[in-house]
């Protein structure tokens, strides 16, 4: 067990080197690459006087070692300055922006999961025979389209033809949002069908060819049995940690269906942010999502560890 | 040395491939030749994917299509009304068809451009980390780690904008973003074969750090560029799309994505056949190459069968 803890504290502070190359790569690609935000946002017209104060404003008149260690501040006390374009405080604005991502992307996350899990049983279960072949066959051609594609016939047919949704929008507050985010979450679980029942089927797959089902087998259980009692519960141990690395992503809400439906959530942010050059906004939301990945990674290392004593961590 | 215990585990122990009996000794690459040709799915896949290609180089040196930008009817006309405009025509009267073939060349640049940028990026890395490991290997699996804690989305969209709009953008960005997974995969597979006996001999016989690498065990992994490749094409195919519509695509030219995203406006005046066009073009192609990844991995890693 002492071996664990040393491995986790190893990770923790593993954090530190990837969090400041994060920070390195948001300033590469903000600060070193990315045009004069100065021209950006006072136009062709700004006068010198105008731009120095603009410069002196945001900071950019600093040596870019003092720019870099600003990012590096700004990841490891979560205060990310002002927008350019509302000049809100960002951490405020990232606070209310997580609860309609959330509203979207949790029941969502939570359809597609369980749908693809009862799915991938089936087809692990029926393995080789016609509706396995079938299922998957589906899957890839599903997975062979455009998530825009989807997104723009949807909303045309069900939404704006036939108005069994609403076309876009938001409101907040139980029941309200849901007739806004039904429609996107509709189309979020049909895109993750695909991916995840290939996923989840191999995952399924592996625990079947192992011995310990030869083992059953030979005692007589019937494929049922096996598949629920032994290859089922093994299965989860992959299962429930690839889950717990998606959870950071539900976050970000699906930046695409936000944007398309003009939910307020973060990752319509991030588009609109895009849109308007809106440098401050991008660099939070860039360094949050990698924060994010990396403690629900080693959440996952360590959950792994958790539930099945097989591995050491070293 | 992050997360990889899983991986591993998972491939070992994993029933490997049905009668390879009727093979006798061949080459990895003719033994793989045979399996994949006796997958009939995937030599269809195959030939789709050369049809492309062969339209893309076609497109690309103007034997076809070129005239793309010309108006040949009126705005918005219905398909199969006039065999000038078969598909139809879009806002300024141009020919969908000829649009579509033109993107064909856009969506096949963009893959293999990405490609040829990821791939010796991947390759170098994920192969000096395997085979010199130390610091070396400390240094990169960081900086992959690094650039893989950045959502894929979020890494294209920052680099695309500060690139700018254009197809060269789309290119770089993409090459840019997707090196990652090759790189990790190298790494591995360098690590699993550079203890291998048929190097230690090569090592034992005076060969150096250059000639083992090189000679030895870069042709035993090569099989991960190739499968590579073919999933890079459709995830780049349908990056565009992504792009496109968030407006930082190609321009300047029709591609399948800007046809896509023309849709937003269109489908609400009943227009729907830029979209169907380039989505089908695009179905079929990103469907070949998917299956054709596969394939190819169960020929050249029958190890790895089933995986996805």
């Amino acid at each position: 067990m002492s071996g664990n803890w040393n491995y986790i504290i190893r990770r923790l502070l593993y954090l530190i080197p990837v969090l400041l190359g994060v920070c390195f790569l948001v300033f590469v690609l903000f600060n070193l690459t990315a045009g004069d935000p100065v021209l950006m946002l006072l136009g062709k017209h700004g006068s010198p006087e105008q731009a120095a104060a603009l410069r002196e404003q945001l900071g950019l008149n600093q040596s870019l070692f003092m720019q870099y260690l600003d990012i590096v501040k700004s990841a490891f006390t979560f205060d990310f300055g002002r927008s350019w374009s509302t000049k809100q405080e960002i951490s405020a604005m990232m606070v209310q922006g997580a609860i309609p991502s959330l509203t979207l992307s949790l029941p969502a996350f939570a359809i597609a999961t369980f749908t693809s899990i009862i799915f991938a049983v089936v087809v692990a279960f029926y393995r080789g025979k016609g509706i396995d072949l079938f299922i998957r066959i589906t899957c890839i051609a599903m997975m062979s389209i455009s998530s825009l594609v989807y997104i723009l016939v949807f909303q045309y047919l069900l939404a704006y033809k036939w108005g069994l949704f609403e076309i876009s929008g938001y409101e907040f507050g139980f029941p309200n949002f849901l007739y806004y985010v039904s429609l996107p979450i509709l189309i979020w679980v049909i895109l993750s069908l695909g991916p995840d029942i290939r996923f989840y089927r191999t995952l399924i797959l592996d625990e079947i060819y192992q011995d310990y089902v030869r083992t059953a087998k030979a005692k007589g259980l019937s494929e049922k049995a096996i598949l629920f009692k032994h290859v089922l519960r093994n299965a989860m141990i992959p299962i429930v940690t690839y889950t717990v690395v998606q959870l950071p992503f539900l976050l970000l809400g699906a930046l695409l269906l936000e944007s398309f439906f003009s939910i307020p959530g973060l990752g319509g942010m991030t588009i609109t942010a895009l849109n308007s050059s809106d440098f401050p906004v991008l660099k939070a939301i860039t360094i949050l999502s990698a924060i994010a990945y990396i403690v629900f990674t080693l959440v996952q290392d360590i959950v792994y560890t958790v539930v099945d004593p097989r591995v050491k961590l070293q | 040395m992050i997360g990889q215990t899983t991986a591993d585990n998972m491939i070992d122990g994993q029933t490997v491939g049905k009668n390879e009996s009727e093979d006798k000794s061949k080459s990895l690459w003719g033994d793989a030749w045979v399996r994949l040709k006796r997958d009939k799915i995937a030599v269809v896949s195959l030939s789709i994917v050369v049809f492309y290609a062969m339209i893309a180089l076609l497109s690309g040196l103007g034997l076809i299509a070129g005239d793309w930008a010309q108006e040949v009817g009126p705005s918005y006309a219905a398909p199969f009304e006039n065999f000038d405009y078969i598909l139809g025509t879009d806002l300024f009267g141009r020919s969908v068809l000829t649009k579509v073939i033109h993107g064909t060349q856009v969506a096949m640049s963009v893959g293999l451009i990405s490609s040829l940028i990821a791939i010796p990026i991947g390759v170098a890395l994920g192969a000096s980390a395997g085979y010199f490991g130390g610091w070396v290997d400390e240094i990169i699996v960081w900086f992959y780690t690094t650039v893989s804690s950045i959502p894929g989305i979020m890494l294209l969209m920052s680099i695309s904008f500060i690139l700018g709009k254009g197809i060269t953008t789309v290119y770089i960005a993409l090459g840019l973003t997707s090196w990652v997974g090759l790189c990790r995969l190298m790494r591995g597979e360098v690590l699993k074969h550079k203890n291998r006996e048929y190097v230690q001999a090569a090592g034992a016989i005076g060969a150096g750090h250059g000639r083992k690498l090189f000679k030895h065990i870069l042709p035993n992994v090569t099989h991960i560029v190739i499968i590579f490749t073919s999933l890079q094409f459709q995830v780049a195919i349908k990056s565009e799309v992504i792009l496109s519509y968030l407006g930082i695509g190609v321009s300047g030219q029709p591609s399948w994505g800007t046809m896509i995203d023309d849709a937003k406006l269109e489908l609400a005046r009943g227009v729907y056949w830029q979209l169907l066009g380039a989505t089908v073009a695009m179905f079929v192609v990103v469907l070949a190459f998917n299956i054709l990844g596969d394939a190819l991995r169960d020929a050249l890693d029958p190890k790895l069968k089933g995986k996805s």
